[in-house]
């Protein structure tokens, strides 16, 4: 039994601990370890500012709620759902992932894991077969979080018997009545995820934060490159960083840039060629740092160079 | 008469919170959990009807309750109960069973004695419920 010192702390007739009177934050914080999260998404996510400041305000008001119930001064559990809008590859599933880890670490989900689907996971091909399926991956997702990717392909408005507003009715439907065994977070491109939640006006009241993920400046895809390239021990001789700087500005004017995910498939291109260059050469000896770093001539055989800065249509290789 | 099937049938009826403990220690063993429901309560009734399907590969007992409460919103007059299937090698068979919901009213058994060669006796018994149709037999339409 506990023993309260506080005599008007003693709890009246139901039984648990008393409330607490007053909370050390510091150790509170340090007990919950989001402090490490946090910094984690500090130093692996670059760039992002308003997503990071919006992250840390979450972490905060769950942290306060997370000590206002143990003083027994009841509110409502906090709304969770989410919208993440942004162009491709800015890092929207990235952080989806760390958003169920710091809400885990909360305690505002039970398990901590994320189902990640699409429409084709949700919406099914005959009547009567969407209902089960939404149901079967709700189900997955209790005690976890729900992150559908490209959110607005569930509302198909040009045709009305679509059976994907079925499935919203569902998602919309569990969203309100289980808000405390279910996170769910809707991603896809700002202008259309706008659409879509202008023809499902009930989506967007349910969910509390809508974070918007701004594109990347040159400097900080530099930086995410270099990030990558160190997680995979490469790296890039002087050389051959300034030539993917010049890299950069030329495929950022180029069409279907996207983000961090081009930059990634850049780096693996650069390691094709720089694998094709080491093996033309059978009779050289080969030390740790030749087969470590990228050279200029890695980068400068990319096709983006020899674009011109006008030129349109198909992607670059 | 109250009917004493499976685990937990001589305690007081669990509530939500006490089966969604027991399903969640199903999960964590890994075994698929089951909703069945009748209404035909004589012990030796193995069929039971299933509650969609067998519901394997989750992490939390909510789902699983949000399952138990629809079925109860439509068979709220039946039995129903849930159970843990361990497919592990060796095992392949129900480890857990347990009656989740149960009519308001249970109106027993008979026992019925029938004389038969010699002096001897066979006993049947035989639900009062069962005397009505499929459907209709707890107060149903």
């Amino acid at each position: 039994m506990n023993v309260s010192l506080t005599p008007s702390a003693a709890p009246e007739g139901a039984a648990g601990p008393p409330p607490l009177e007053r909370v050390d934050l510091r150790r509170e914080f340090n007990e919950v370890g989001i402090g490490e999260v946090l910094d984690q998404l500090d130093r692996e996510l670059i760039g992002l500012r308003p997503v990071k400041t919006r992250i840390r305000e979450i972490a905060s008001l769950l942290l306060i709620e997370r000590i206002r119930k143990r003083m027994n001064l009841t509110s409502e559990v906090p709304t969770l759902h989410m919208s993440f809008t942004g162009n491709p590859g800015t890092g929207k599933t990235t952080v989806a992932l760390r958003i169920a880890a710091i809400l885990h670490k909360l305690g505002f989900v039970r398990r901590g894991q994320v189902i990640s689907v699409t429409r084709d996971e949700l919406v099914g091909q005959y009547i009567g077969h969407t209902a089960p399926k939404t149901k079967e991956i709700l189900k997955k997702a209790m005690g976890g979080v729900l992150f559908i990717d490209e959110a607005y392909y569930l509302h198909r408005p040009d045709n009305e018997r679509d059976y994907g507003q079925e499935a919203i009715e569902i998602l919309l439907q569990v969203m309100e009545s289980q808000r405390e065994d279910l996170v769910v977070i809707l991603a896809g491109y700002g202008d259309r995820m706008d659409k879509f939640f202008a023809s499902n006006p009930g989506f967007r009241s349910r969910i509390a934060h809508h974070i918007d993920f701004p594109d990347y400046s040159d400097a900080e895809l530099l930086s995410i490159a270099e990030l990558m390239l160190g997680d995979m021990n490469y790296r890039l001789s002087p050389d051959a960083r300034q030539a993917f700087v010049r890299y950069i500005s030329l495929r950022k004017a180029q069409p279907l840039f996207s983000n961090a995910r081009s930059i990634r498939n850049a780096l693996d291109r650069m390691r094709l060629r720089q694998a094709n260059r080491l093996v033309a050469d059978l009779d050289r000896v080969l030390t740790v740092d030749d087969i470590m770093s990228l050279e200029a001539s890695d980068v400068l055989a990319s096709r983006v160079f020899s674009m011109s800065p006008r030129a349109t249509g198909m992607a670059p290789e | 008469m109250r009917v004493t099937q499976g685990c937990f049938s001589f305690l007081p009826d669990l509530t939500d919170e006490q089966i969604t403990a027991q399903i969640q220690y199903c999960i964590e063993k890994g075994w698929a959990v089951n909703i069945e429901f009748t209404d035909d309560p004589h012990p030796r009734n193995t069929y039971w009807d299933m509650w969609g399907l067998p519901m394997f590969d989750l992490r939390d007992a909510a789902g699983i309750m949000m399952e138990l409460n629809e079925c109860r919103k439509v068979y709220g007059d039946r039995y129903i109960r849930l159970s843990g299937f361990d497919s592990s090698h060796g095992w392949e068979s129900v480890r857990l069973s347990f009656i989740v919901n149960r009519p308001k009213e249970e109106p027993g058994f008979q026992l019925e004695r029938q004389e038969s060669d010699g002096r001897s006796i066979r006993y049947t018994t035989r639900s009062y419920a069962a005397d009505r149709p499929e459907g209709t037999r707890y107060g149903g339409k």
